[in-house]
């Protein structure tokens, strides 16, 4: 075979002054080489055989699929294989196989059997031919024409506006999506004279209780005991909603090791203090608690606090430091927040200030 | 009554295949549209598989959801679980993730479904980037595909919002947790991130109705938006027909391959069964997503070492490695930290996606039609930019990963996070100019080929005790594929550019242009003409036939004159394989 013919109505090549003679030339198809398949009738025989075989244990394996579904028993008592779900483990083999058997017989036929000459197909040009275009927008012009809809610009223009104003109740419809944020960031149920308790039990917390260097998962005992603070149960998704603002880090440090803020200095109960646990940058709760160094690390995106010092951001993507919770003690003894947290807690939001 | 004739006129007995066809062609006029894709051709290689294993990994998609949406009930309501999996029973849950449990422990084959589920789309995804590679590395996206890489674009994020929606939809503590994190995002947007979040979750996070809303979104709206699109993709695959490599008999004006019928209804469709069937390997012998291990959701809990699935590793990574950037001012509460990484970033990386062809299209100034692919090495800038793409994506995912890390390796979180913020504006320009250059060579060592052979491996000993290795011409069709990538231009600046007014702008994007032309290609080796080609040729032949008696071409010392020379000494590769002599070689005596 000799050069590329270029030919100059074809939009690949055409007014591309690129498009030279190839240095080489086109050597044109290799010679097609038979297969074994298509030479020897032992072959061809064998390899019908194969495939045949190849869709005959796909049906095996289908058949040993229902059997393996009625056979094991999954539930309280599974049967297991190697200590894996006997039921999952079968159904997966025999439903696998029997799938891998259809597809490596049907590419094993192509490969084998079909014909392996490459046929050449011509592209053809992507773009309408000219007439075709001016076909289109002759008859484009036309129908725009006969709407006189740039001759009359007011029912172009009052189209225009009711199609814009329409969008207007698509925004408004979706309105009921949910209620609007309102002040609900801004305050969760902690209030004076809650008490703080243990978020397992739900049992309330004498000081005396935390040892030093001790971390406790604390949360308001209204979840657990409402009627002591006039309120209704808190359940389902409120009680998690609140769970999400109201979550509480409580740890004992050495006192001296405490460096309060300014107007702290009364928050803590004998270097008991109360955290926030809701990470201030996007809100996971955080509980890795570094004894030595009183830090504090968010497992989702390792932001560190240091307790020690107001909750101070010593590391990581968040930016602000861990909202306190000042406690006291009450009659009985138990450890009780004197008032709601003083910022909202969690992730920053604009209107936050 | 009776007939004229014995028999009426009807024609040859029409099979049953043929009296179905029959029906249909009457009535839709079928014949028209198949006579042409029947026998359609379709290039063969094995990366044009890849975007193969995405679309049938959807098919598997869409049949294993199907039969997990018949158990699965989206909903928050409370309920008290009481099902076969004792270490659950008796906790407080939401509907969803008591079905789910249901699903994995109390349906015959339900696990192997939802693992198969999760697999596929972990395949779902993967293959579709690895495809988006393939086309970017080999140029397949340029005109006229354009249209195609934009509709990939859009499918990839599809699929991974998609992923996200399906993730969250067991209501697990893990999944929980990747919807809290989705919050935070939501809520850092300036001026309506609030309202955006109370709108999303139906009131304060986590609110009862984000899970029958992803459920519907999951099911419904991206899977429709993701059928369509699939569709467009593949009816433009059709109309443009594939794009091939270039090669003996090749052009941009046919296509060479094998036909639709049998080969590749057989191939493509032996190789559904055979993704489908991969993906049932792994639902029944490696477990993915064990929720029942997480418990149900609790905001005030979360489990050390959370990972999201592996395709939200990139924008977890950002996340994690972004100092802690907030502004007050006026009031307001700006979270650099939340929105830069988990906002702009990856709308920057969408857009730069869907717009690169147009980029690279206004730098090279290249208007042609494309279809044959371009080797990887010959556009050094285009493979040289992905693959600092993919060191910044490894960079992005190990930073998702730095608490895995650390424990793994036994190293410094802070250290780890402190390198990765460095890394990713270091390592990828590293890796361009790597690559850059490393394209460059192998453009040099295919024009040696060309013009000088290949090396055979054959060490050749003269009398002298010289050591050659024979050099000989590689094959006319290896020839022509290297030769393949036609000759660019450097697009040049016009010689007359107004500069007054506002053609002055343009005048600049002008020369920006030029400059990154030039930069494109300006280091490209084109391929050796015609005559270079039959000079090398005849320069080989005519060393050969020089020889004398003893083998070897005797030249007087620095008598060389070729086009390879240093000093009077040959030095085109041939200088030890016995075709000049050694006669006054210093470099021979060292």
């Amino acid at each position: 075979m000799t050069d590329l013919v270029h030919d100059p109505n074809n939009p690949t090549t055409a007014g591309n002054p690129d498009a030279v003679a190839h240095p080489v030339g086109d050597p044109g198809f290799a010679e097609h080489r038979p297969r074994p398949t298509d030479v020897d009738p032992a072959a061809e025989k064998r390899a019908e055989r194969q495939i045949a075989t190849f869709f005959g244990l796909s049906s095996l394996m289908a058949i040993l699929f229902c059997v393996a579904y009625f056979t094991f028993d999954i539930g309280d008592d599974p049967d297991t294989i190697l200590g894996m779900g006997a039921s999952n483990v079968t159904l997966g083999l025999t439903l696998g196989l029997a799938l891998l058997f259809i597809g490596i017989g049907a590419i094993q036929w192509s490969r084998k059997l079909m014909s392996d000459t490459e046929i050449v197909e011509m592209r053809h040009a992507l773009r309408s031919p000219d007439e075709d275009r001016e076909e289109a927008i002759t008859a484009f012009n036309t129908g725009v024409e006969d709407s006189g809809i740039a001759r009359r610009p007011l029912i172009r223009n009052s189209l225009l506006g009711a199609a814009g104003t329409l969008l207007l109740p698509v925004i408004v419809a979706l309105r009921d999506l949910g209620p609007l944020p309102g002040d609900a960031l801004y305050h969760t149920v902690w209030k004076e004279g809650m008490r703080v308790v243990n978020d397992v039990s739900g049992s309330p917390i004498r000081p005396e209780w935390v040892r030093i260097g001790q971390l406790v998962n604390a949360e308001p005992e209204v979840f657990y005991n409402p009627e002591p603070y006039d309120s209704e149960p808190i359940e389902g998704h409120h009680l998690l909603a609140e769970k999400a603002k109201a979550a509480l880090i409580l740890v004992r440090m050495q006192p001296d090791d405490i460096t309060p803020a300014e107007g702290r200095e009364n928050w803590g109960v004998d270097g008991i203090l109360a955290y926030s646990k809701i990470c201030t940058h996007v809100g996971c709760p955080i509980s890795l608690w570094e004894q030595q160094t009183h830090h504090l690390l968010c497992p989702c995106h390792q932001s560190t606090f240091d307790l020690a010092d107001n909750g101070k951001v010593i590391f990581g993507p968040a930016a602000r430091a861990l909202p306190q919770l000042p406690l006291a003690v009450d009659d009985e003894g138990y450890l009780i927040a004197t008032s709601d947290f003083t910022e909202p807690v969690g992730p920053s939001f604009w209107e936050r200030g | 009554m009776s007939t004229h004739a014995k028999t009426a006129a009807k024609p040859a007995k029409p099979s049953r295949v043929g009296a179905v066809a029959n029906w249909v062609d009457e009535r839709a006029g079928i014949a028209t549209a198949a006579k042409k894709q029947v026998r359609k051709v379709f290039p063969d290689h094995w990366s044009f598989m890849l975007g193969e294993i995405a679309l049938w990994s959807f098919v598997v998609l869409l049949l294993t959801g199907v039969f997990l949406s018949l158990w699965f009930k989206p909903g928050m309501g409370e309920v008290i679980y009481d099902g076969s999996y004792e270490q659950l029973r008796g906790l407080h849950m939401s509907e969803a993730y008591a079905s789910t449990l249901e699903i994995s422990f109390d349906v015959r084959g339900g696990l192997l479904m939802r693992q198969m589920h999760h697999w596929a789309a972990m395949l779902f995804i993967a293959a579709m980037f690895v495809h988006l590679m393939r086309v970017f590395l080999t140029g397949a996206f340029r005109k006229p595909r354009e249209l195609n890489w934009m509709i990939g674009g859009v499918l990839l994020l599809l699929g991974i919002l998609e992923g996200f929606a399906g993730y969250s939809l067991p209501d697990d503590l893990l999944s929980g947790t990747g919807l809290r994190i989705a919050d935070g995002l939501v809520k850092a947007t300036p001026i309506v991130g609030t309202y955006m979040s109370f709108f999303m979750f139906g009131g304060e996070f986590p609110g009862d109705v984000i899970v029958p809303r992803l459920y519907i979104v999951h099911v419904l709206l991206i899977p429709g938006l993701l059928l369509a699109l699939i569709g467009a993709h593949m009816m433009l695959l059709v109309y443009q027909k594939h794009t091939q490599w270039p090669g003996p008999g090749k052009t941009e004006e046919n296509v060479v391959g094998y036909p639709m019928l049998p080969i590749y209804a057989a191939k493509a469709g032996g190789y559904f069964f055979i993704v489908f069937g991969v993906t049932a390997l792994l639902g029944g012998l490696v477990s993915i997503n064990p929720v029942w291990r997480y418990g149900p959701y609790n905001p005030a809990e979360v489990t050390a070492g959370s990972q999201p699935d592996w395709y939200m590793g990139v924008a977890e990574g950002l996340l994690r490695i972004f100092p802690g950037w907030e502004t007050e001012i006026f009031g307001v509460t700006i979270s650099w930290n939340v929105m830069l990484p988990g906002q702009i970033f990856p709308m920057l990386i969408l857009g730069g996606t869907l717009l690169y062809p147009f980029i690279e299209q206004w730098i090279t100034g290249d208007k042609r039609e494309h279809h044959l692919l371009q080797r990887p090495r010959n556009a050094p800038n285009r493979t040289a930019f992905l693959a600092a793409m993919m060191s910044l994506y490894g960079l992005l995912w190990a930073a998702g990963g730095n608490d895995i890390l650390a424990i793994l390796f036994n190293l410094n979180l802070n250290h780890i996070t402190y390198f990765m913020r460095v890394a990713v504006f270091v390592i990828p320009p590293i890796v361009f100019w790597l690559t850059r250059r490393w394209c460059i060579s192998l453009q040099r060592h295919d024009h040696e080929k060309l013009l000088h052979g290949y090396e055979t491996g054959v060490i050749m000993r003269s009398p002298e005790g010289a050591y050659s290795e024979r050099h000989l011409p590689i094959s006319e069709a290896e020839a022509y594929y290297i030769t393949a990538q036609e000759p660019e231009k450097v697009y040049e600046l016009p010689a007359e550019t107004d500069m007054n007014g506002v053609a002055n702008r343009k005048a600049r994007a002008m020369k920006l242009r030029a400059r990154m032309s030039k930069y494109w290609f300006g280091d490209n080796v084109p391929r050796p003409t015609r005559e270079e080609l039959e000079a090398a040729r005849l320069h080989a032949e005519h060393e050969l036939a020089q020889h004398d008696p003893d083998g070897h071409q005797h030249l007087p010392a620095g008598g060389y004159t070729g086009s390879h020379e240093l000093d009077g000494h040959p030095v085109d590769g041939h200088q030890f394989d016995g075709r000049h002599s050694v006669e006054g070689e210093e470099l021979r005596k060292h």
